[in-house]
């Protein structure tokens, strides 16, 4: 994984499309530097593991991040976009 | 092993031997204020660090003879320059140089809040790593061997739990012996992804020799980076033009190793726990996410707030309440006696004493009881981990008036009473937010002000007085969303800051650890808003005894004639103007007030007062009374929380021009209507 914006590849979607159980591996985040910055320090880094808990498709969502629950808005949670990983 | 191994003694000042500094670092929710409470006990002093608003502790203990002085840091995930409290944290540890640094991690949450440790090795002070929450962890099936952990750090790795005092005689030895300088200390320290070695490389020879004191060459680099703001605008002031120039093209080129830099960060953290951390089996489900499936449920988890709040609504009134009673009747008795000891002494004398000073110093006193009962629902429901779902669940709502969720329960918080609601803001990192909040939170209609309207409303609606009193609740929220989205649009902007934060695990309450909160707000609230209320009620005394010693053709009384004519376009008379006025003390002042201009006791005024006032005036006053400017005790809060005359001055202009224009509208439409009838 490299530190360059990584070319929008056709799989990747954002996180906040994938249903509670899914688990996606995190592609790029885009979004202002303050926002990433915020996602970063809570280990939401470029090849980090992702489970989402809980995502009702409207309002904010619960992921699970190196073993700790990270609350996104909605917002928030489009601006990651995810590598589904194959069950 | 028990608490008690901790010697909770003062030191005698050692002398000519300085205390051994020790900062206490973690991010939030690893329990580092129970270990901060554990060591210091009621040895603790709270204030703010200097010209900010966030919370400053520090403490003392002594142990094996020698004495330490312990600051507790902000919590945070990281020292970039993201807020207020990470630059306090970073500014310390590189100004005050302290002896040792313990830095408190999660061993539930190991790797997450490693993170911050990634953050602290490379600064100028020894790191002592105490691995808290051990017994959490094994809850939730991690195993963790510390000594392989520490091996990898190649610092001090402690293992503990501090909510049941385990491992703290350990730690304070390690920080003993890491103060002398007897334990070795060989950290291994993050390295930027091999991708931006490189370009690190040239900044720091870019900047050599630039670099302003006391800070390391390479953290500067690495946070120039990161685009850390404070450092990136230290370096475009110490570097001259040419080189800031050629170091900003350096910077433009890599805009994207923020990730670089925390990417390195959190590999250096996996190759950290690797051999350290067993996990548990996949599928394995703890108790935490159990009961999320209820507590951030849309619908369920809106029905478990609910019932909590009206839990912590029953206790106010079952408890706080006669509390409240006892003690207005207490300090009342007490303004008897000093009057009767006072006899021979001049009137003004006995009236300053009984009326002013005990008066306003009872106003200050009356409040503790509900206070006491939020400040410990609301350290109860973030100690157990409970506060962060709250605000999950009400993101989507607060979105609609430009807040999100966490500005949630300071704002419930005043319907109790508006003081603890802006206290209870500092929850909220962004300041924009923090200020919305503040600004709305006097618009939630406090205890007091119900108070009013309960005392008034069956007078002159009968039946109907329910009907009306649910309005007024209703028009206060109506109005407050309204500001809020008006407030969001022109003074911000429609700026909204991210909803992104971390949902804790649960656990059980460590009671010392509320008490002390408890006991903290309650004083640093006694102290700060209690000195506002106190001059604001002698003031008021005075205005209304000055200059004839009766109330009769006091200043007060003067004022609010002076004031009728404004007062008559939302159709009140003098009366309801100075009660008006008189409620800036406490709200339900306004009662008492009405009472002295009426001349009668609480029993017969309402019949009083229905006989002179049409149910309109009525209307029209309650409205201005709801809506009005809160309480000198919520201004002494707003004055402290904000740190600025500025905000709380706009504060209660803003609240002035709202409740005015309400009370005409109210007067002049209703008005209008009966005369076509």
């Amino acid at each position: 994984m490299s530190g360059k914006p990584a070319p929008l590849s056709p799989d990747s979607v954002p996180l906040s499309a994938l249903r509670a159980g899914e688990v996606g591996i995190i592609a790029t985040l885009s979004g202002g530097h303050n926002l990433r910055s915020r996602m970063l320090t809570l280990g939401l880094t470029p090849g980090a593991e992702v489970t989402v808990l809980q995502n009702y498709g409207r309002g904010p969502m619960i992921v699970r991040v190196r073993d700790a629950r990270v609350a996104l808005g909605r917002g928030e949670a489009e601006k990651v976009l995810v590598r589904r990983r194959a069950e | 092993m028990s608490v008690r191994t901790v010697p909770e003694t003062v030191a005698p000042p050692v002398v000519g031997e300085r205390p051994i500094l020790v900062a206490l670092a973690g991010q939030p929710n690893v329990g580092k204020s129970t270990l901060f409470n554990l060591l210091t006990g009621l040895h603790q002093h709270v204030g703010n660090w200097p010209g900010k608003t966030v919370e400053r502790k520090e403490g003392h203990f002594t142990f094996n003879g020698a004495s330490y002085r312990l600051v507790d840091l902000p919590g945070t995930y990281s020292l970039t320059a993201n807020s207020p409290e990470e630059l306090i944290a970073r500014e310390f540890i590189l100004r005050e140089r302290p002896d040792v640094v313990v830095a408190v991690v999660d061993a539930a949450t190991l790797e997450r809040s490693l993170y911050l440790v990634a953050e602290l090795l490379p600064l100028p002070a020894p790191v002592i790593v105490a691995l808290n929450m051990m017994d959490v962890a094994r809850q939730e099936g991690i195993q963790i061997e510390p000594e392989v952990l520490q091996a990898a750090l190649g610092v001090p790795v402690v293992p503990m739990s501090a909510t049941h005092g385990v491992g703290v005689p350990e730690l304070l030895e390690t920080v003993e012996r890491m103060a002398r300088g007897e334990l070795p200390y060989t950290p291994r320290l993050p390295q930027i992804r091999p991708d931006h070695r490189e370009v690190l490389e040239t900044l720091e020879e870019r900047i050599a020799g630039y670099v302003p004191e006391p800070y390391p060459r390479e953290w500067v680099a690495l946070k120039l980076l990161e685009g850390d703001t404070e450092v990136t605008q230290m370096m475009r002031a110490a570097l001259p033009l040419e080189r800031w120039e050629e170091v900003h093209a350096v910077l433009r080129a890599h805009d994207d190793a923020q990730v670089a830099v925390a990417s390195g960060r959190y590999e250096w953290i996996g190759r950290m726990v690797r051999a350290a951390v067993t996990r548990p089996r996949l599928g394995q489900i703890g108790l935490t996410e159990r009961l999320d499936r209820w507590a951030t449920h849309p619908v369920w988890g809106l029905v478990i707030l609910a019932s909590i709040l009206g839990l912590v609504f029953w206790l106010t009134y079952t408890v706080g309440a006669p509390l409240q009673g006892w003690l207005e009747k207490g300090i009342g008795a007490l303004a008897e006696g000093v009057r009767g000891l006072l006899t021979g002494a001049p009137a003004w004398l006995s009236g300053l004493l009984a009326d002013g000073v005990i008066g306003g110093a009872g106003a200050v006193l009356t409040f503790l009881p509900i206070l006491v009962i939020f400040f410990a629902a609301m350290a109860f429901l973030e100690d157990v981990g409970y506060m962060a779902r709250a605000a999950y669940v009400m993101d989507g709502l607060m979105h609609l008036i430009g807040l999100h969720g966490k500005s949630f329960l300071p704002l419930f918080l005043g319907f109790g009473c508006n003081v603890p609601a802006i206290l209870g803001t500092r929850v909220i990192e962004s300041r924009r937010a923090r200020l919305l909040t503040i600004l709305l939170a006097p618009l939630v209609p406090c205890t007091a002000r119900m108070a009013v309207i309960v005392f008034l409303a069956p007078a002159f609606f009968g039946p109907a007085a329910p009907l009306v009193s649910w309005g007024l609740v209703l028009l206060s929220l109506g109005v407050l969303a309204l500001t809020g989205i008006v407030l969001n649009r022109v003074l911000f902007r429609g700026r909204r800051s991210a909803f992104i934060m971390e949902l804790p695990l649960y656990h059980l309450p460590n009671w010392r650890t509320i008490g002390l909160s408890v006991w903290q707000r309650s004083l640093s609230f006694v102290r700060k808003a209690g000195t506002v209320i106190l001059a604001v009620s002698v003031v008021i005394w005075a205005l209304s005894t000055l200059p004839g010693g009766s109330a009769g053709e006091s200043y007060l009384v003067r004022l609010g004639k002076f004031l009728e004519p404004a007062g008559r376009l939302m159709g009140l008379d003098w009366r309801l103007t100075v009660a008006l006025l008189s409620s800036f003390v406490a709200k339900e002042n306004s009662i008492a007030t009405l009472g002295v201009l009426f001349r009668a006791g609480e029993e017969g005024l309402a019949g009083m007062l229905a006989a002179t006032y049409s149910p309109l005036v009525a209307l029209a006053y309650l409205v201005v009374q709801t809506l009005f400017i809160p309480c000198a005790a919520t201004v002494g809060a707003i004055r402290q929380e904000t740190a600025s005359w500025r905000w709380t001055l706009f504060s209660v202009g803003l609240l002035l021009v709202i409740s005015l224009l309400a009370g005409m509208v109210v007067f002049q439409v209703g008005a209008w209507v009966a005369k076509g009838v």
